[in-house]
């Protein structure tokens, strides 16, 4: 991902050199009784078509809310965007109308959520939450939808489709729901897809099957992937590039190998650290220390000061612009040539 | 499933001979029918002995039961003060109550849930505190007061609606009270309606269907308020059984001639047939209502599985 030139110019609507989706400087805000917690502060980047861009980071750094913000199903109030754009094939979504932006969800823009089970409706079959996509956006008729549905359970690979189109949610196992989600999302051929830790409720192995499954739907169709996960292990794989979040703003964003290869900011060396390794078995694993900063009271200058182990007087007092330090990579670091050159 | 009937249909002899029972003692507890018929003369004696050997009087407690109940099934449920045939007082106060009910429960559940619908979709602003202290409101006065209250204003002051019920209780003269008998149910209605859907609209589900496209009017009516009514519906189909047989005091201060009515006249008139076979078909009526309630559950809701 490219750093955003704040004076640049918007890119014409409708040119081919305009990703499918940008996020320029977003800020959401939540006010709630103790305050205004800052969830999002001043977020950019950018998908193309065919593209897999990863989000990296713990729990409250902001990346579901970004994601919420862009499908438009935050909570408003107490949600409030009070700065940013997001563009949608060059259209500012924040400018649309309720019912402009209602049309783009599911049919231009679908999320995959994190656990399946508690994300379908317990009480409907998952023929007719798969057939409602074609009800509700297309106005099919009951028994054509329900045809579409098994269609598309076929398509992400649950077996005997056709037996299993009138069960419920609770009948199938953990895998297959969520490949009843991906089956949702993917419904209406959406050009772009978000998926809020689509594995994290899953065992190791099916987890696997589900994010090959994904990506390989997303190449038969180039689609946009937004990949939102705190799992290293599956962005490796998968992700074209990869943003990582930390108390709501992006403090490095770099193509997937260079980041494995010279991580250029402090949290995501101690993020790629505190994967657990085989040649480390039997060491202590390692752990970045101190707490995710509480968004009420987000520490002044770089946010992740009080963690890091560089951190030095200006560290306190100045926030760290994105510096651009390679080709296509960006670190929201004052060290960050000290921390790529070790 | 049908296991799980059989076994229910089972479970429910015991209780209905127990509430019988306890009906059959209670209204012997009354006092001496026969010397209720003669009023302040004391019967000859022979006389009341003899009346009492007709009625079944002179055997013990159990035993009178035994042969009520027996009687029963045969479809004689004896014969009131009047000398009418309590099976034809049942005859003809069963369709008014059964109107009465109607009415009531189209008001309860129409305006209940769409009150609690209306609350829980705008937690916290005015809509909610509103019907939160209406209900609250409707609660707390007894129905008495409402019942009067209502057929003096509106009934006699105003002339919007019939104050009193004509003979055969034709549906617009019910109205009135109809509104009095669902008064509380539909503040229980609202209340668990609007608690229901608040918990349910912060659900995962829901965000998906959201999330789907799908517009405002199906996410809110097929999403939220599907889920909602689970609940919902089982006060609903319990309240329905008790609607049956509990509109003592509305069928008298409105003069309607229903269940409600006649058993208020057993009791006045210490007529034991009236009363027990009442309240046996009432006991049988809320009996079958609950099991359809319990059965219903499943229909609403897939992951429930009977064993």
């Amino acid at each position: 991902m490219t750093v955003i030139d704040q004076t640049a110019g918007a890119p014409a609507p409708g040119t081919t050199t305009a990703p499918l989706l940008e996020v320029r400087d977003l800020h959401v805000e939540f006010h709630t009784r103790d305050g205004v917690a800052k969830a999002v502060n001043g977020v950019n980047y950018s998908v193309n078509a065919g593209e897999t861009l990863a989000v990296l980071g713990e729990s409250g750094s902001g990346k579901s809310v970004t994601a919420q913000a862009i499908m438009g199903i935050l909570d408003m109030p107490p949600g409030r965007i009070p700065r940013g754009e997001i563009l949608f094939q060059g259209r500012d979504m924040l400018k649309m109308s309720a019912e402009e932006r209602r049309k783009l969800r599911g049919r231009k823009i679908a999320m995959i959520f994190q656990d399946a089970l508690s994300s379908l409706n317990p009480v409907l079959s998952v023929g007719y939450q798969l057939g409602e996509m074609f009800r509700a956006h297309q106005g099919l008729s009951r028994k054509a939808a329900k045809a579409k549905a098994i269609e598309l359970m076929d398509r992400v690979r649950i077996p005997a489709a056709k037996e299993r189109v009138n069960d419920y949610p609770h009948q199938f196992s953990g895998g297959m729901r969520q490949r009843i989600m991906i089956a949702m999302a993917l419904a209406l051929e959406p050009d772009l897809i978000i998926a809020d830790e689509p594995t994290t409720a899953l065992d190791v192995t099916v987890q696997a099957q589900v994010m090959d499954l994904l990506a390989e739907l997303q190449q038969e169709f180039t689609m946009g992937l937004i990949l939102i996960t705190h799992d290293l292990g599956v962005v490796a794989d998968v992700a074209d590039k990869i943003a990582v979040m930390y108390a709501g703003r992006i403090v490095e964003d770099a193509p997937v190998h260079e980041i494995y290869k010279r991580p250029a900011h402090p949290y995501t060396k101690g993020l790629l650290q505190s994967i657990p390794r085989l040649d480390q078995k039997g060491q202590e694993l390692y752990a970045i220390k101190g707490l995710p900063p509480n968004l009420l009271r987000i520490p002044s200058g770089c946010a992740f000061n009080p963690r890091c182990p560089m951190a030095q007087d200006i560290c306190r007092t100045e926030v760290p612009v994105l510096h651009t330090v390679g080709d296509r990579r960006g670190s929201a670091c004052h060290f960050w040539k000290e921390t790529l050159g070790e | 499933m049908g296991r799980y009937v059989i076994r229910r249909l089972l479970q429910m002899v015991p209780v209905f001979i127990g509430t019988t029972f306890l009906i059959f003692v209670m209204v012997y507890a009354l006092g001496d029918p026969v010397a209720a018929m003669f009023g302040d003369r004391a019967p000859d004696p022979a006389t009341a002995a003899q009346i009492r050997h007709d009625l079944y009087l002179d055997h013990s407690l159990p035993a009178q039961y035994v042969h009520y109940m027996g009687q029963i099934f045969t479809g004689d449920f004896g014969k009131a003060a009047t000398g009418q045939p309590v099976t034809e007082l049942m005859g003809s106060a069963f369709p008014v109550t059964i109107r009465l009910t109607l009415v009531a429960f189209a008001f309860e559940a129409v305006i209940g849930i769409g009150l609690g619908l209306l609350a829980g979709l705008r937690r916290g602003r005015f809509a909610d505190s509103g019907v939160l202290a209406f209900t609250l409101l409707v609660v707390s006065i007894p129905t008495f007061v409402t019942a009067y209250l209502l057929q003096y204003f509106v009934g006699v002051k105003w002339g919007l609606a019939s104050p009193a019920v004509a003979d055969g209780a034709p549906f617009g003269d019910l109205i009135l009270p109809g509104v009095v008998l669902a008064g509380v149910s539909l503040a229980y209605v609202a209340r668990l309606t609007r608690t229901s859907v608040a918990e349910n609209s912060r659900a995962d589900y829901l965000r998906t269907a959201v999330a789907k496209g799908l517009p405002k009017r199906r996410v809110v009516t097929v999403h939220l308020l599907r889920n909602s009514l689970i609940p919902v519906v089982t006060f609903l189909g319990t309240d329905l059984g008790a609607l049956m047989g509990g509109a003592v005091v509305t069928e008298r201060i409105f003069n309607i001639h229903g269940v409600g009515w006649q058993l208020y006249q057993g009791i006045l008139r210490q007529n034991p047939p009236t009363v027990v076979g009442f309240v046996t078909i009432l006991v049988i009526v809320f009996l079958a209502a609950n099991l359809l309630v319990d059965l219903l559950y499943a229909v609403l809701d897939p992951r429930i599985r009977y064993v």
